[in-house]
């Protein structure tokens, strides 16, 4: 019938964010990755016995890290600029629109979460309602967000020392900063790769949602054959 | 609660806002690229590309604001301090240095030089500091140093006018090695003319007979083997500046 049922999800400014933050969050990580190279101390293993070197030599060649503390350095503190600054508007825009509602976690958010699951690995079929993010999405953007400020306060913390000794020692002093610092980032890698499976198993509607604001769905109209025939939309998706 | 709101619209309006963010999202891609590109393509200013010296500078500027004398390096006990003190460059300590020939050039004003000797440097109130150094490359270790506070050097000398200068410049004796540091950082109270390392005079490889110790600096500030100290209201050239680092370097 040349309409269709669209559905408002993402305001314009959270699209904003969003994007913005996609190449600076890669230029913080890459940079990251130009300075750890240059004391590159941690492993997954116990004892002598490493399991995971971060990172191995053939993933550093690759990538063309090694030599290239200074221009890592700078470009770190370039863009850590752009990285504060837009995750700060993002919160504040996230509080002032209330659409902090729908994202943080509710009550019922852990054991919806625990459905989600179940349903996502095909174990069980139906999914309890949502609004616009169910509560497995709820806990991972919330969880992100807080690993933003988790990001911002421990680099803070190894940035300056010295003049944000009460940060540093509050997050366990120079060294632990720095390897929560390190985790974080990981925690940031293994974030984006979930996320980018489940935006291409999601599909173009959800993908476009994020450019253009909204979904559509089709909407099919039942005449009734009454004396005033009055359109009734029932959605399919 | 927040609801999502939902409306029926024109399926030719749906494709013209669909057009129209999707064009800006190509152009956000593409300026993304180019503003990449850019950076990398423009001239260098010691090392970096000028627009990231611009704002490295600027940090400078925001950060020395945020400086506090009173923010102080955290001190640990002697038992703290590692044995073995890592030994992570060899500029500026060449072979061929002649210790007992040594004395430390101060440059009060160009053209008034003081010469002092090592026991006239000890002579001053001796101050010790256990503290975590820092490297610029990640790594740190808390190690035990001992000398005189830059503010009683200042004092001894009287360099009042010449601490009203923005900085202080450094360099070893064969000029290999120079860093540049500002004022606020130089009269911290825990920054020493080092001159002992664990209780014994510094080693040969750890800038003997004088270094600098800078708790509040990264490790490439703190230069062995101190030749020359002088004033400036520039910024004195740094080794590591030239070589694409940030100026301030500061903890």
């Amino acid at each position: 019938m040349g309409e269709k049922r669209i559905i408002q999800k993402h305001p314009l400014a959270i699209r904003w964010f969003h994007w913005i933050n996609f190449p600076v969050l890669a230029v913080m990580i890459w940079s990251g990755m130009l300075i750890y190279w240059a004391n590159d101390v941690y492993f997954l293993g116990w004892g002598d016995k490493t399991i995971l070197k971060f990172f191995p030599d053939s993933f550093y060649k690759a990538l063309h890290i090694p030599f290239r503390l200074a221009e890592g350095m700078s470009f770190h503190f370039v863009f850590m600029w752009l990285f504060a600054i837009n995750g700060l508007l993002y919160v504040s825009y996230l509080l002032f629109s209330k659409e902090y509602k729908l994202i943080f976690p509710n009550k019922r958010s852990l054991k919806e979460a625990w459905l989600v699951l179940l349903h996502d690995l095909h174990i069980k079929k139906g999914l309890p309602p949502q609004k616009k993010y169910n509560a497995a999405q709820r806990i991972a953007y919330t969880g992100v967000i807080i690993m933003g400020f988790g990001s911002l306060l421990t680099g803070l913390a190894i940035f300056k020392p010295v003049q944000f000794y009460w940060l540093c020692a509050a997050l366990g002093g120079y060294e632990w900063a720095r390897a929560e610092h390190f985790i974080l980032t990981i925690l940031f890698c293994l974030f984006f790769l979930v996320h980018i499976i489940q935006v291409l198993l999601a599909g173009w509607n959800n993908f476009a949602g994020m450019v253009r604001g909204f979904e559509t769905k089709k909407i099919t109209t039942v005449v009734h054959a009454e004396e005033n025939p009055t359109t009734e939309t029932t959605v399919t998706n | 609660m927040q609801t999502l709101e939902e409306k029926i619209v024109d399926t030719q309006k749906i494709r013209n806002k669909t057009l129209i963010s999707f064009l800006c999202f190509f152009l956000f891609i593409t300026s993304c690229i180019l503003t990449w590109k850019w950076v990398r393509s423009q001239p260098e200013d010691n090392g970096a590309p000028k627009p990231l010296r611009a704002v490295l500078n600027t940090n400078e500027k925001i950060f020395m604001g945020l400086f506090a004398n009173n923010h102080l390096a955290k001190s640990y006990p002697v038992k703290d301090a590692v044995p073995r003190v890592r030994v992570n460059g060899d500029a500026g300590m060449s072979n061929n240095f002649d210790a007992s020939k040594w004395k430390l050039q101060l440059v009060k004003v160009p053209g008034d030089t003081l010469y002092i000797s090592i026991d006239e440097i000890k002579a001053l109130p001796k101050t010790e500091i256990i503290f975590d150094f820092k490297c610029i490359e990640g790594w740190s270790q808390v190690t035990h140093w001992a000398g005189v506070k830059f503010t009683d050097f200042i004092k001894k000398y009287g360099l009042d006018q010449q601490s009203q200068m923005n900085f202080v410049g450094f360099n070893t004796p064969d000029k290999e090695y120079y860093v540049g540091i500002d004022m606020k950082s130089i009269v911290h109270p825990q920054t020493l003319l080092c001159y002992e390392m664990n209780g014994q005079p510094l080693p040969m490889n750890q800038g003997f007979p004088l270094r600098l110790i800078i708790p509040v600096k990264y490790g490439v500030k703190n230069i062995k083997r101190i030749g020359t100290i002088f004033f400036s209201n520039e910024r004195p050239p740094d080794y590591w500046y030239e070589r694409g680092y940030d100026y301030y370097g500061g903890l």
